[in-house]
């Protein structure tokens, strides 16, 4: 079951390698990401499009508005 | 999206899976770094003046006003130890009884702006408000400073 996580726990495990995938379309993630995120928009996550994610670091995926 | 993007990745065999439910809104809310196109537009982040005097609530009246004498600052930020905004002794506030905490005699519940708000629209707001500053304050309501909209005009002008 994914965890829910808070932007200091975003932090602690960014420092520590973890993966951001923002979920947002390709467009709004040109627009703002968070530092060094890659896009994988929802609608194209998928067994291909996850390759480009290590299986051997944490990975926080993230989208735009609050639930 | 991001709760059926967490679980998705997990369907897809990741095992160590995590949901920034407060998304990028809160991130950005906060002050933190942004890439892409928009990190480039002067934010009321950019801007705010970081060294604004600040008090707690239990201090005199009377000392913060020793305390700001000669500074050119005009008013306290009143906040508590985790720089949480409590109110503001401004020069009305900090003319009253020398006696009186801050925390007694502040105006408490001021408007405040995030961080990440652009500051040319921040200095629009304010000038058609006719208000001349303005407290930035994370979501947590943790202080970052005090916005001048003269410094918003001046960021809007270089801007453009």
């Amino acid at each position: 079951m994914p965890t829910t996580i808070f932007r200091d726990g975003v932090r602690k495990l960014m420092e520590e390698g973890a993966q951001l995938v923002d979920v947002l379309p390709q467009e709004e993630y040109g627009q703002s990401h968070l530092p060094g995120a890659i896009n994988i928009p929802l609608k194209e996550l998928n067994r291909e499009t996850a390759e480009q994610l290590r299986r051997d670091k944490p990975v926080i995926a993230y989208c735009h508005d609050y639930l | 999206m991001s709760p059926r993007a967490a679980w998705r990745l997990e369907g897809l065999g990741f095992t160590e899976v995590y949901d920034y439910a407060p998304s990028k809104v809160d991130w950005f809310a906060a002050g933190l770094p942004m890439e892409g196109e928009l990190a480039s537009v002067p934010t009321v982040c950019d801007i705010a003046r970081g060294d604004v005097p600040t008090c707690a609530p239990r201090e005199n009246v009377g000392e913060a006003n020793e305390r700001i004498r000669g500074t050119g600052w005009d008013r306290f930020v009143v906040v508590n130890e985790e720089r949480i905004v409590l109110g503001l002794l401004r020069e009305k506030e900090l003319a009253s009884d020398p006696e009186a905490t801050a925390e007694e005699a502040m105006r408490p519940g001021p408007t405040t702006v995030r961080p990440d708000t652009p500051a040319k629209k921040m200095a629009e707001r304010m000038h058609k408000r006719g208000t001349a500053s303005v407290l930035v304050t994370t979501p947590d309501g943790e202080l970052v400073g005090l916005m001048y909209r003269e410094d918003g005009e001046h960021a809007a002008d270089e801007q453009a």
